[in-house]
């Protein structure tokens, strides 16, 4: 499982790498978060804002920091 | 998009029908202007309507939206729909007493009436995060 956190690293960016980071380490599932920073690259993903969390290539979550739970909920299914 | 990070409350998506008419030609323009005016930014209704799976989550996830359509056909608001977008704030421009034609030479009158309600529609919604 892939899972990309996008954003140019500013304050919420940095709390959605740990959040996913944690609920990752939390599930034992095998996954890669790849921080993805260049504005190019976010764009062209289509998304109105940062911080965005996208697994494995479905968006789940725009401009707002998800909770733990809410990261669990997407890659336990 | 994506050029600012971390979108706070006061960001508001703008939707516009943008179809074959005045009405849908005054609907982006009116669009066009906000945006340009710092009043919220147009996102493409187009890509939602597509299911690109970043514009639809944005839509869903993003703290204020207006839908301006038009005229009755409501496409704009078919496409939210369609895609499971709630939706938040809605403007019809026929229904500011506009008529609908093909005349693409679009009145200054016409644009800032279809802005001024647009502005009107949104400053009196309050926004997710303030409601948070």
């Amino acid at each position: 499982m892939e899972i990309k956190v996008l954003g140019p690293g500013c304050a919420k960016c940095q709390k959605t790498e740990q959040v996913v980071k944690e609920a990752v380490a939390e599930s034992g599932i095998d996954a890669q978060v790849v921080k993805v920073t260049d504005t190019m690259e976010i764009a062209k993903s289509g998304v109105f804002g940062t911080p965005a969390v996208i697994v494995d290539g479905q968006v789940k979550a725009v401009g707002k920091v998800p909770s733990k739970q809410d990261v669990l909920k997407w890659i336990k299914k | 998009m994506a050029e600012e990070c971390c979108v706070s409350g006061g960001n508001i998506m703008i939707l516009s029908c943008s179809g074959g008419s005045n009405v849908g030609q005054l609907a982006n323009q009116a669009a066009v202007e906000l945006t340009q005016e710092g009043f919220g930014k147009i996102y493409c209704l187009a890509g939602v309507g597509g299911r690109l799976p970043g514009f639809v989550q944005s839509a869903k996830d993003v703290d204020q939206l207006i839908v301006i359509d038009g005229c009755e056909m409501a496409c704009g608001r078919a496409t939210l729909l369609e895609a499971e977008v709630p939706i938040r704030d809605y403007l019809v421009v026929t229904r500011l007493g506009i008529e609908k034609n093909h005349d693409f030479n679009l009145k200054r009158e016409d644009v800032d009436r279809v802005k001024s309600a647009a502005k009107t529609s949104v400053l009196a919604s309050p926004s997710r995060e303030a409601g948070a």
